[in-house]
């Protein structure tokens, strides 16, 4: 069956009806020359999303979306456990809760720039990264319990970090709902020395330039301002999240028979809200939402240590943490009336509009921080939420560049030293264990970032207010 | 003739393992191959320590994500790497040995961890030459 989408009035928008089994629309918000250059796949899985058991108004696509495990990479979809809804592991990821954070520095480019190399070297031998690192933190079997309750809010009790801290971190930086005992052991063994680890990949922590303000109203509420500088650090939920979504996509994909559930893809396995496997992935998914919002504390925690040893007196305050890979109950009106639904955000960034009562005080007025992370080398965005947004895709938008070529053809495309050395001249400082990660990740991997953000702008997601380049990358 | 082999084929995001070889087990074996080219060339292991492990399924493909998933755990909590595998089936229960080495970063230089093994492209079967194939995308 062709899944191409359709055009609509707004030349942001792409459709497909529902036809066969689809309940709802599918929904992809792209520029004309994103969804040319989308995958059919996304199209594909979109359509497949549809057709889960009370899925709500339609399955959506953001302009970075493309081909995923079951759901697409940037797809969203809310369902109504009243209505037979369903939660599936495939819809979080396997990275459960992977996100971002960004932290003021209060320094100019100026002042950073002298100290620039030292503080390159030095992040990189303080924050653990790549396959084969280990945290200092080893957590005992009740210590790990308490950290899948608590979250960022555990850590900073812990000593890494500050009350501040939560109130600019997604759900005050402990996630409700959590259960620890919904966690395999296997899940918690792998997580025993991963604590404070930032992972591989395409994950990182940038010390990064504010180059260019959009909106000036916006940036002031957030402090933003051109010629400073900022720390954005990318990871998730490490391999406890892993562990846990291979665990449960295996226990999902064999049970869908006995939930009575059609599936077009084994990948898309989901189980009933209201059923003892839903209750227990739901239990064991806000404890890997925790595990991520604690991991980003603690190297939020070590970034603030190496900056105090390079330039004393330095304090990173944070601006914000976002999570792009989650399922979290929110109430959202569907025609006019109030649900409470499980929204899946699977590489999508929760985008919440002014005035929105979940927001600190500091930020209400304005939106939440939507942060976008670029690639090694490129820049990222700051973006705020709209109030459309909750009308256009239950209040979401975009999370990154995606992928424009595979690892493979990467590691056979460039040289991890050639890519070094020439970022290095651009005054770019790059900072990894592995040349052929740092190859795999080379920048002309990539999608364009500036035009993802530019769609997820014009379509109204959010609204552009920062740009930023990065200075110093650290990588796995 | 049919011989032993490994490659990767595309994902947009990640990387595909395949594994072929003359029965299923040889194919598992071969798939597994694959799965630490992606962090590693295999060549640059050595194969010091040997360990065993076992996984089950309700059928063949989920087997392989089974055996891979073993695999993917093993090398995240013994912070090992492996070079070559052993496998022994018996209908849906695997037997496997993989000998490997613990990581050294500096020598090994690992490209990526892997998360998971996924149901996405995933395929056992037998050619029609009576060769097997094995394949799944991971999500790294």
């Amino acid at each position: 069956m062709e899944f191409r989408p359709a055009a609509t009035e707004s030349p942001f928008i792409w459709q497909i009806e529902p036809r066969g089994r689809m309940r709802v629309p599918a929904i992809v918000y792209a520029d004309q020359a994103l969804i040319e250059a989308m995958d059919s796949k996304v199209f594909e899985q979109l359509s497949n999303v549809a057709t889960l058991p009370g899925i709500q108004q339609g399955a959506y696509a953001m302009p970075d979306a493309h081909w995923g495990y079951g759901f697409p990479i940037g797809g969203v979809a809310a369902f109504d456990p009243e209505e037979g809804g369903v939660v599936s592991g495939g819809g979080v990821g396997f990275d459960i809760s992977c996100g971002v954070r960004t932290l003021h520095t209060g320094l100019t480019l100026e002042q950073l720039r002298p100290h620039q190399k030292a503080l390159a070297d030095l992040l990189a031998s303080i924050i653990p990264a790549g396959l084969g690192s280990r945290g200092s933190i080893k957590l005992t079997h009740r210590e790990m319990d308490r950290m899948l309750s608590g979250g960022a809010a555990w850590a900073v009790r812990q000593g890494y970090g500050c009350e501040a801290d939560l109130a600019r971190t997604e759900e005050h930086g402990c996630m409700a709902g959590a259960n620890p005992s919904d966690v395999s052991e296997k899940a918690k063994e792998r997580q025993r020395h991963e604590m404070g680890t930032l992972g591989s990949g395409n994950h990182y922590l940038e010390v990064q330039l504010v180059a260019r303000v959009y909106d000036a109203a916006a940036a002031a509420a957030f402090d933003l301002r051109e010629g400073g500088t900022v720390v954005s650090i990318h990871c998730g939920s490490r391999g406890l999240g892993h562990q846990i979504g291979t665990d449960y996509l295996k226990l999902m994909a064999t049970k869908a028979g006995e939930h009575g559930i059609w599936l077009p893809d084994r990948e898309l396995a989901c189980a009933p809200i209201e059923s003892g496997l839903g209750r227990a992935y739901l239990g064991a998914m806000c404890a890997g939402i925790n595990c991520a919002l604690a991991n980003r504390q603690i190297l939020t925690h070590l970034a603030r240590r190496v900056f105090d040893d390079a330039l004393p007196g330095t304090q990173l305050t944070l601006l914000y943490d976002v999570s792009h890979n989650t399922c979290k109950r929110e109430t959202h009106s569907i025609d006019g009336r109030p649900k409470q639904l499980f929204v899946h955000r699977k590489g999508a960034t929760r985008a919440l509009g002014p005035g929105h009562p979940d927001l600190p005080a500091g930020l209400r007025d304005v939106g939440q921080p939507v942060i976008i992370g670029g690639s090694m080398g490129t820049e990222s965005y700051i973006l705020t939420g709209t109030k459309e947004s909750e009308n256009l895709a239950f209040s979401s938008s975009c999370h990154g560049a995606g992928r424009a070529m595979s690892r493979r053809q990467a590691s056979k495309s460039w040289q991890g030293r050639k890519v070094i050395d020439e970022l290095e001249r651009r005054g770019i400082l790059i900072r990894s264990p592995s040349l052929r990660g740092v190859a795999e990740e080379a920048p002309g991997a990539y999608k364009d970032v500036s035009r993802v953000v530019d769609a997820a702008d014009h379509a109204g997601l959010s609204r552009k207010v920062a740009r930023l380049e990065p200075l110093i990358c650290v990588k796995g | 003739m049919i011989t032993a082999s490994w490659e990767h084929f595309q994902h947009a995001a990640d990387i595909g393992v395949r594994g072929c070889g003359r029965s299923l087990a040889e194919a598992f074996e071969q798939a597994a191959l694959a799965l630490t080219a992606v962090v590693v060339e295999p060549e640059r292991v050595a194969e010091r320590e040997m360990i065993t492990l076992s996984a089950t399924a309700p059928d063949v493909e989920l087997l392989l994500t089974e055996w891979l998933n073993a695999l993917i755990y093993e090398m995240a909590t013994r912070r090992m790497l492996f070079a070559r595998f052993r496998v022994e089936l018996q209908g849906l229960e695997l037997q496997g040995r993989a000998w490997g080495e613990p990581i050294d970063i500096a020598r090994h230089q690992p490209a990526v961890e892997i998360k998971g093994a996924t149901y996405t492209e995933l395929h056992v079967g037998q050619n029609e030459d009576g060769s097997w194939h094995a394949q799944c995308v991971v999500d790294v």
